[in-house]
């Protein structure tokens, strides 16, 4: 496998917009898709904000918005969870740091197909400029959802938001998906044909495995969409009848006929559980990779780990229907999905016993990336637990679409995964601004984050058993509800406290950036590849040569070695395998 | 700090657990013949995962307590890769404990979404619209009546909302209603339409839930055990009325249920 000698090192470039904006190199390209995700953040951040305002003060007049209507709710709640999975979730972990580092650590120059590499952000970028423009035409933001159900997404009078607003909601996510088919190609390909001497697939960085199996799924997931899309830019524009059966819309009879709502359940579900996984998978690396660092141990169980992500993934393509339900969609078929879905709690269950084995008579230090890696696991375990519950169509009955459902995802598939790209972001950012994060900063932003966090979503769980809706705008109209409108009082409370404390880690960023403490090379006295160059890595990665590597990548506390790591490259007889 | 994250997580687990076991946020109460035992299987996996919850968040609280850096006092670490056996024994625990719940469940889930309405279960026709749910009973012919999306105009409400043909003989004694009056310890069989988008027919304190779909009608049954108003609420974004989309059922004794029924075929006259 030791193929570096055919990789021809592109030279590097010249201007500031060949070197910043349209550049080939993995690491600028790493640094943009960064900053995206920041920036969509930030803006899907403030949607909850408005939303979890609205919900408990329907009447404030907010600045620069006014009063929020129950459809503008819907809006915000579609946008929310739009930008988040795609401008977030997908982008930051895997476009972000899986195409700064997956090269560094595998011992690559740079990506197998750097025009590819840039042309996909680009087209990401546009993806989300063509997001937000839905916000500024008529009608506004789409109101039907991230998951768009039709008819209401198929039909342009369903509803305020259903018609340009739709329409460019619809248009974003395709490009979408064409941009995370680009990316996939090229981080499959560098990952299989660009390892450096040495490395082996089981030497490979746990981070790398997980981007890896990412990849595979945005591969075969993103291509399902993005048809998906089409055909209902084509219900909605061209009078097909691939999702709409015959219906009256306000009182109007609409021109199609046969069609099924089901259908587009199916399509977008099977992209949308693999997507579960393209969140979570690299934080999952992350949070080994972290883990083994700052316990000083190997990770427990390495190709355990590797197996259970190859498990996860290869099921996580077969249990879309546990979506479904309460659909209509044959009851029979609910059993094959439950147990499969039950399945995919075996490998989790693998990876948290190995985590905690990885910290069982360790030497841990707490630093910050430490802190996020172990507030991973917590909220892995107790988003992952509420799993068996929706997994079972008996108590699906009771919990589907509820607020259990919203705590659920968001404790696993959205803070659990935040927390990986925070401790991703605290570990590696010495390595790609040279200066370390400020700790006491670090340390006060993990806090409120992981104790505010768990107050936002842990309630949700009884919210939900009380059964209380999701996507409900007012709790007034139901009587039964009203009791519960004390609790989600204090859920909208611990939101603006948590969404108050990530001011500290932009600070903290922006800060250390340009007045941070100058980094060392290797401040985490770490062992894989990224940490044998310079700090921040020249445009070639190595400078000139090419790493070969030796060993495996955790080997810490190595009995009889001369410090407590051996890092990969170091010479073959080092006293570790 | 390893004290503080300890305390931290601990605390975390204990306020959970805590209001679980507490409960002043719970299920409502089950008023339906599938209650009790969906009740039961969610109150046993609760438990089962309410205890790796606690053993989980414990071990890693106390983990990164105990084995925290203390600079020249600490162990030297246990340099191990892992342990095969172990894997192999949670491995196999944990597939038993998820599948044995699965199958544990999946009981239920046959005896009320594989076999049929009893031939005796009275018929009860529910329609989904924005924002609205509509109740039609076949009355004395026991037939519905035709339907037609043609006839549906939704703001002249019931009968005309879900299309009725009133030229079909069997839609002559048709009753259609706003609110759902279910006689008690009877079984109901229920078909499920929707006219426009998808709708989710929700309620709670019966344990039920299922969508109304556009094209199809849904076929499912419930036994109200208990005479009472029970609350409705729509479960799946409908659009922008999605919250106030709410309905009423009343179950009532057979008699009065057979009296409400007779008054509105007599309406009708």
């Amino acid at each position: 496998m030791a193929t570096s000698e055919v990789v021809h090192a592109h030279a590097a470039p010249q201007g500031f917009i060949r070197k910043y904006i349209f550049s080939l190199d993995h690491k600028v390209i790493g640094l943009q898709y960064f900053f995206l995700a920041l920036t969509a953040v930030w803006v899907g951040m403030i949607l909850s904000l408005l939303m979890r305002i609205h919900l408990i003060w329907p009447g404030a007049n907010i600045p620069l918005i006014g009063h929020i209507q129950p459809e503008t709710y819907l809006s915000l709640l579609t946008m929310h969870g739009t930008i988040m999975v795609f401008f977030v979730l997908t982008t930051a972990p895997q476009g972000g740091f899986g195409n700064y580092f997956l090269p560094i650590q595998i011992g690559a120059p740079d990506m197998a197909f750097p025009v590819l590499n840039m042309l996909s952000f680009w087209t990401t970028f546009v993806a989300f400029v063509v997001m937000l423009a839905a916000f500024f035409v008529t009608g506004g933001a789409p109101l039907h959802g991230w998951t768009g159900y039709p008819p209401l997404s198929a039909i342009q009078s369903s509803g305020p938001g259903e018609g340009l607003g739709a329409d460019l909601w619809i248009t974003s996510i395709a490009i979408f998906c064409a941009a995370s088919l680009m990316g996939a190609l090229n981080f499959i390909t560098t990952t299989l044909d660009l390892r450096a001497k040495g490395m082996t697939l089981f030497r490979m960085p746990l981070t790398v495995w997980s981007w890896f199996i990412t990849a595979i799924l945005g591969l075969l997931a993103f291509g399902v969409l993005l048809s998906a899309g089409i055909l209902l830019l084509m219900d909605r524009n061209l009078g097909t009848s691939f999702f709409l059966p015959t219906i009256v819309v306000n009182g109007q009879l609409m021109g199609h006929k046969g069609g099924s709502p089901l259908l587009w359940q199916h399509l977008f579900w099977f992209f949308g559980h693999p997507e579960v996984y393209i969140a979570i998978l690299p934080g999952m690396g992350v949070a080994s990779q972290v883990l083994s660092t700052f316990s000083r141990k190997p990770i427990f169980g390495y190709r355990a780990m590797v197996y259970a992500m190859l498990a996860i993934g290869f099921l996580g393509f077969m249990v879309w229907g546990h979506h479904m339900f309460m659909s209509g969609m044959s009851p029979y078929s609910a059993f094959a999905f439950s147990l499969l879905t039950m399945g995919i709690g075996v490998p989790s269950a693998i990876k948290t016993f190995n985590w905690l084995g990885t910290i069982h008579k360790g030497r841990v230090r707490f630093y910050t990336p430490m802190l996020f890696a172990v507030g991973f696991v917590s909220l892995f375990v107790s988003g992952g637990l509420s799993g068996p519950f929706l997994a079972q169509p008996t108590l699906d009955i009771p919990l589907h679409d509820t607020a259990f459902v919203v705590g659920h995802f968001h404790l696993i598939m959205g803070v659990a995964a935040i927390f990986g790209i925070f401790a991703a972001t605290y570990y590696w950012f010495p390595k790609m601004f040279g200066r370390m994060m400020n700790e006491n900063m670090g340390k006060i932003h993990f806090w409120f984050t992981f104790i505010g966090t768990y107050c936002i979503f842990m309630p949700m769980h009884y919210l939900g058993m009380a059964g209380q809706p999701r996507r409900y705008s007012q709790f007034t109209e139901v009587a039964y509800l009203h009791h519960l409108i004390p609790l989600n009082r204090f859920l909208t409370y611990a939101a603006i406290v948590t969404i108050s404390a990530q001011l500290v880690f932009v600070i903290n960023l922006f800060w250390s950036m340009f007045k941070g403490q100058k980094a060392t090379d290797n401040p985490w006295e770490a062992t894989t590849l990224e940490w044998t160059t310079a700090t921040p890595p020249p445009h070639d990665n190595f400078g000139g040569h090419t790493p070969v590597v030796n060993h495996g990548p955790y080997e810490y506390g190595v009995p009889g070695a001369a410090r407590d790591f051996v890092m990969q490259t170091d010479p073959a007889g080092s006293p570790a395998h | 700090m390893g004290l503080a994250l300890l305390a931290v997580i601990w605390l975390i687990t204990f306020v959970s657990t805590y209001f679980f076991i507490w409960h002043p946020w719970w299920l409502p109460a089950g008023v339906s013949a599938a209650a009790a035992a969906i009740d039961r299987q969610f109150n046993f996996t609760y438990i089962a995962m309410g205890i790796v919850f606690v053993a989980a968040q414990c071990a890693l609280g106390l983990f990164v307590w105990q084995y925290r850096d203390r600079g020249s006092a600490s162990k030297p670490v246990d340099y191990s890769h892992g342990n095969t056996t172990l894997e192999i024994a949670w491995t196999l625990l944990t597939a038993v404990l998820f599948v044995g719940l699965n199958l544990m469940g999946s009981q239920i889930w046959a005896a009320e979404r594989f076999e049929p309405a009893s031939a005796s279960a009275l018929p009860v026709e529910v329609t989904g619209m924005q924002f609205a749910w509509y109740f039609r009973y076949a009355g004395p012919d026991g037939k519905f009546g035709n339907t037609s999306p043609k006839l549906m105009d939704p703001s002249s409400g019931s009968e005309a909302a879900i299309g009725l043909d009133t030229g079909d003989p069997a839609a002559k004694d048709d009753v259609v209603t706003g609110t759902m009056f279910l006689p008690v310890n009877r079984q109901v069989d229920l078909t499920l339409r929707a006219v426009d988008v998808i709708h989710s027919l929700f309620i709670p304190n019966m344990r039920f839930k299922q969508d109304a779909v556009p094209g199809l009608a849904i076929h499912m049954h419930i036994t109200p055990t208990q005479i009472g108003d029970y609350e409705i609420a729509c479960a799946e974004l409908c659009g922008l009325g999605h919250y106030k989309m709410h309905g009423m059922v009343k179950v009532v004794s057979q008699e009065d249920f057979d009296k409400w029924l007779a008054a509105r075929e007599a309406e009708k006259q």
